[in-house]
């Protein structure tokens, strides 16, 4: 494992494998009377959250704290951000505090690439979630909760289905289960489809009815209205009925499909109350494996030296 | 300034099956030079020290109540294993054996690239109460023990916890000893001692070979 984990792209499979096979060590740690671990001891974690999240901040928060890690937590609301400070001079002052490693979202696709190539720390960096682009643990805890229900991702059908185009969720899945040997469909509208996605490796397609037959899983994506500046769809009843999995898709599935979401769900929307809820979903499972892959993650990423790393200060994971 | 540690620490990667694997079958074939790898114990040898050892620690604990067989991976673990088994012959009656992994208690964890975690499996109702005993291949440095026993300390509060080891190879840097040994090997912190099994490298053996020219 390298230095950072920026992008679901860098990982091979056996980078992603030796994640998930962490994670499932890891996950045993929910079952036990004392929750922690002293690994990353004396080690400090920021998160540096510049947009919203409860989810992810709050999961990385776990994951470092059962790792014995010290967690700054950092979000641009009522912080020195909102008064015009720079990503860089932000970076200068957590370097000066000394870091180990730095947990980022940001707006803007490309700033935990920038933060980690820059030079301006030295500390690890984590994505999670930039702009549009990628959130690499999520996918990563998507694929460790399709491995537990579904053995071996190779050759399964996974469908991802909505708004792909502002979705980092969407491309970071699609490209760890291509990684993984999963068939990869993305189900959108049109208008939701990102340019250059027939470069991805996954299928495409308009129709959700007709992918849902043979899939084992099946993704279903927040409609994203804070990035939507016009309009993708003519209404969010006619969106609802082409692409909401609703209860009579729900009945369609195979049995043993199972329902992901990577949260916040908009109930009615993309998803029905009553699939949200079904034994079928695994949405709450979800937020408990996510704890687990990111420890797995920063345990990855933290343990070892920089001289017993393999590889430069440039690897980049 | 860590040099030290490169060379006592005995989990560490380079210790790997295959290479193990080869050293056997490389001390088989050189009989005629003095600086190569030789077999201290075979398969037979093996076998008879694990069986006077499940023998010991009935003896000292009056019988097999409450006593955990916990091996930590890789080779404690079938070590284990085995002398739950002739336990069980011995008393008639089932003797609880696992795992523990010791790996992120470890204390050259910032030194080395990040290890793969093995299983942790602790058997029946957990190690509270009981009395646990701590099943390694080769006791060294004694870290990996130390490890092992704050990973202990956090699954529960055993009534004892002993060690046993299949070889005892000298050399501690920390207040550690075994209640149980297989045998006592007297080596130079130079020569390397590996342990393969049948589980894990399909061969059981012990072999203590010269260092290797990396190492010095």
């Amino acid at each position: 494992m390298r230095r950072h984990l920026l992008s679901s792209a860098d990982l091979t499979r056996d980078d992603a494998l030796q994640v998930l096979d962490t994670a499932e060590e890891l996950r045993s740690l929910a079952d036990r009377p004392i929750k922690k671990l002293p690994t990353l001891r004396g080690r400090t974690v920021v998160n540096l959250f510049f947009e919203d999240s409860t989810r992810t901040r709050i999961s990385f928060e776990a994951a470092a704290k059962r790792l014995s890690a010290d967690v700054i937590n950092f979000s641009a609301k009522g912080s020195s951000v909102s008064k015009g400070e720079s990503l860089k001079d932000t970076a200068l002052t957590l370097e000066a505090m000394g870091a180990d490693a730095v947990v980022i979202r940001h707006g803007s696709s490309g700033a935990p690439h920038r933060l980690a190539t820059s030079g301006w720390v030295r500390s690890s960096v984590v994505n999670a979630g930039d702009g549009t682009h990628e959130h690499p643990t999520q996918a990563l805890l998507d694929a460790f909760t399709l491995r537990r229900h579904l053995g071996d991702l190779a050759g399964r059908r996974i469908t991802i289905v909505g708004d792909v185009l502002h979705s980092r969720v969407a491309r970071s899945n699609a490209l760890l289960l291509a990684t993984l040997g999963a068939e990869v469909t993305l189900v959108a509208p049109p208008t939701l489809l990102p340019v250059g996605v027939s470069a991805w490796p996954v299928q495409t397609s308009y129709d959700l009815d007709s992918a849902l037959d043979k899939c084992d899983a099946v993704m279903m994506l927040r409609v994203q209205h804070e990035r939507m500046n016009a309009a993708f769809f003519p209404s969010a009843r006619e969106y609802s009925r082409r692409y909401g999995l609703d209860d009579r898709r729900f009945d369609r599935l195979p049995d043993h499909a199972i329902v992901m979401h990577p949260g916040p769900m908009n109930r009615g929307m993309e998803i029905s109350a009553t699939v949200a809820d079904s034994t079928r979903s695994v949405i709450v499972e979800q937020v408990t494996n996510g704890v687990a892959v990111r420890m797995a993650v920063l345990y990855l990423l933290l343990s070892g030296s920089d001289a017993a790393r393999p590889g430069t200060e440039e690897a980049v994971l | 300034m860590y040099g030290i540690r490169e060379k006592t620490s005995f989990n560490d990667p380079s210790r790997e099956a295959e290479k193990e694997v080869r050293l056997v079958s490389s001390a088989e074939r050189s009989v005629k030079t003095t600086t190569a790898s030789r077999v201290v114990l075979d398969a037979t040898d093996i076998t008879r020290a694990l069986t006077r050892i499940a023998h010991e620690i009935l003896e000292r604990n009056k019988g097999p109540d409450d006593v955990i067989l916990l091996g930590i991976p890789r080779r404690g673990v079938p070590l284990a294993h085995r002398m739950a088994k002739v336990m069980a012959k011995v008393e008639g009656t089932e003797v609880p054996s696992g795992s523990l992994d010791v790996t992120m208690y470890r204390d050259d964890l910032r030194l080395r690239p990040a290890r793969t975690l093995e299983p942790t499996d602790i058997p029946g109702h957990g190690v509270d109460g009981a009395l646990v005993v701590l099943v390694d291949d080769v006791l060294f440095s004694g870290r990996t023990v130390r490890a092992a026993l704050d990973a202990l300390g956090d699954l529960g509060r055993p009534r004892g916890v002993q060690l046993a080891v299949l070889v005892d190879r000298g050399h501690r840097e920390l207040p550690i000893r075994a209640d149980f040994v297989g045998k006592n090997l007297p080596t130079s912190l130079a020569e390397r001692v590996t342990v393969t099994l049948a589980e894990t490298d399909a061969v059981d053996a012990v072999v203590i070979s010269p260092a290797e020219g990396g190492i010095s």
